[in-house]
């Protein structure tokens, strides 16, 4: 429908050897989170969903480090049980879309003629709607749940990823070593998936890491929004939505998952920019679409 | 051009007819009816049925879209379920609202945005730009959600300027009016400028590095003339389609920001039927979401067709 925005800056030093920096930190932050998020049953200093009344809105102190919400419950447990169901979500949705979104491409970009068409046409409609509304739309259809709202995200997202992995197959068709494919009368399967997906992955990669920032984001506005996770769930949206009652009494509560979601997308960010500009120099830090 | 335009519309009136039929058919999956959702959860299932026949709920779903579209293109939006108001005029004052709100945000991005590109450019890898950097990235690794809470911590809570939440018409007063706006507006702003800001600050200082620029300086102009009036204007380029687009981005945006701050616009009206299953309320007012996000596309490709000289759109428009 319109052009991509993106940006290319020449910068004048000379791409870097070996890992940007970017990359490490990235990698730092992001892996950091995940493994504590994946230890969080073992490191989670108290139980995440037990009800005390005596021990409501505490603040954050030599016991309970983020203090407790308004239940009594420690807000550094349930922010490390909470991350497990972000990071899954974002990762759960991004899945979703690749695995229906990267063959769409791949059959549009290399069949052209009315197959590129039709699967073209319908990504532009799914993509008439603003992400968001277009999840809230799905959703509306369904009682709540966190694999519902990665599903929906992972949905609202097939159109972007098709039309990436299609405009990187249109490039790699010509090439000689697909002709030679042809030419020794390989099946299209084995063309597309054999040939074409192995030469495809590195854009697609960075596109993909990319997209689970935003598959967090999403997913974590839905579920702040009563269509996601649902309580007693400590999911990060989850957590926010809840905390927002009592943000003048006991700022930390929704201060916390806050940062932490900012922590995890800036992490994210920084890999994906990294990853970018180790496989393509040429191309830096491009902001894409929400 | 004309042939164009022509064609951008008519794709985007198909384009519609497609969005209406994806709305009418998620919204048909729902497992209670309208007939169940007018009569209540404890109606007798007889009734539902009477009722059910007499909204034509039993016939074929094609009969239903064909009916719901027609009726919609003779402006006649039908009932809102839940709210018992014909929902035309509900939904103009919520697009209204929505467009108070958008239209400040987006005005301010523009300005805000290319400001900061342009400053960024100027002090290129200085601390400034990179504080820019920083600062902007900020805003879009938060979700909205979260900055609309610090700012109501900061400016209602604490500082105690600004009103929490709620909408007040002009009418009220200007200023009453404009303390209800500011607050949405910032956390759409903030969300929202790093897109703007960093296209403006990149090309900005590819242009500046241009043989034109340097010889702008050499005729001994000004240093505010040769940005502002040489290189500004190719820099901007870019940034022209990135902001047609933000305005749609925007419509996504309202969504949380309007449920956040109790702004009785669009984006609520969507959440509210969504949350209270007022299905007509919802298939119209996500139509008229998509129609103004196709006008803002439609708008990005104009001007890039516009400004950029070396686009000419002829025969072949993907």
């Amino acid at each position: 429908m319109s052009a991509e925005v993106s940006t290319t800056v020449v910068d004048e030093k000379p791409p870097a050897r070996g890992w940007p920096l970017q990359l490490k930190i990235g990698l730092l932050l992001t892996g950091t989170i995940v493994l504590l998020s994946l230890l969080a049953p073992s490191i989670a200093p108290h139980p995440w969903d037990t009800v005390s009344m005596r021990t409501r809105f505490l603040p954050p102190g030599p016991t309970y480090w983020l203090g407790t919400d308004e239940y009594g419950r420690d807000v550094l447990s349930r922010l490390l049980m909470g991350g497990r169901l972000s990071i899954a979500m974002g990762l759960g949705a991004t899945i979703v879309s690749l695995l229906v979104g990267v063959p769409m491409g791949l059959a549009a970009g290399y069949f052209r003629g009315w197959v590129d068409e039709t699967l073209m046409r319908l990504a532009d409609v799914l993509m008439a709607v603003p992400p968001i509304m277009l999840g809230l739309l799905v959703l509306a259809v369904t009682p709540p749940s966190l694999w519902k709202t990665a599903l929906a995200v992972g949905f609202v997202y097939i159109p972007l990823i098709a039309r990436i992995t299609r405009s990187v197959t249109l490039t790699l068709a010509n090439e000689e070593f697909i002709q030679a494919a042809r030419a020794r009368s390989e099946s299209n399967w084995y063309i597309l998936f054999r040939e074409i997906l192995p030469n495809a992955w590195p854009p697609l990669l960075v596109e993909a890491s990319l997209r689970v920032t935003y598959a967090i984001l999403l997913g974590s506005a839905l579920s702040f929004l009563g269509l996601g996770a649902q309580p007693p769930s400590s999911d990060w949206g989850l957590m926010i939505a809840e905390a927002r009652s009592f943000i003048d009494r006991a700022p930390w509560i929704a201060l916390a998952p806050g940062l932490a979601m900012c922590l995890l997308v800036i992490g994210i960010n920084l890999l994906g920019d990294g990853l970018r500009e180790r496989l393509d120099p040429r191309l830096k830090t491009r902001i894409g679409k929400r | 051009m004309t042939a164009f335009i022509a064609r951008r519309l008519f794709f985007i009136v198909l384009v519609l007819v497609a969005v209406s039929m994806l709305v009418f058919g998620i919204t048909a999956l729902l497992p209670a009816n309208v007939a169940y959702l007018i009569l209540g959860p404890f109606a007798p299932p007889d009734q539902v049925r009477a009722l059910e026949i007499k909204l034509g709920l039993t016939d074929p779903i094609w009969q239903q879209y064909l009916r719901w579209a027609s009726s919609f293109l003779t402006g006649n939006l039908g009932e809102s379920t839940l709210m018992n108001r014909p929902i035309g005029p509900m939904l103009t004052e919520a697009v209204g609202r929505s467009l108070m709100l958008t239209g400040a945000s987006f005005v301010l991005i523009a300005v805000i945005g290319v400001g900061l590109g342009i400053v960024a450019a100027l002090r290129h890898g200085k601390p400034l730009d990179h504080g820019v950097s920083i600062g902007t990235y900020l805003g879009i690794a938060v979700p909205e959600f979260f900055w609309a809470i610090i700012v109501i911590l900061v400016f209602a809570a604490w500082l105690g300027w600004l009103p929490a939440s709620g909408y007040e018409a002009p009418s009220e007063g200007l200023w009453i009016w404009l303390k209800h706006l500011i607050a949405p507006t910032i956390t759409l702003v903030f969300g929202h400028l790093a897109h703007v800001s960093r296209l403006t600050r990149s090309s900005m200082i590819e242009v500046l590095q241009s043989p034109y620029v340097t010889a702008a300086r050499a005729k001994g102009l000004p240093e505010h003339v040769v940005v502002l009036r040489h290189a500004l204007r190719n820099a901007l380029l870019p940034t022209i389609t990135a902001l047609a687009l933000d305005f749609g981005r925007l419509m996504g945006g309202i969504v949380v920001v309007e449920t956040i701050f109790a702004y009785p616009g669009l984006g609520r009206l969507i959440v509210f039927s969504i949350q209270n299953r007022d299905l007509p309320t919802l298939q119209a007012a996500i139509l008229v979401v998509a129609a103004i996000y196709a006008a803002a596309n439609l708008v990005a490709d104009l001007l890039y067709a516009r400004f950029n000289p070396k686009i000419r759109y002829g025969r072949n428009v993907s």
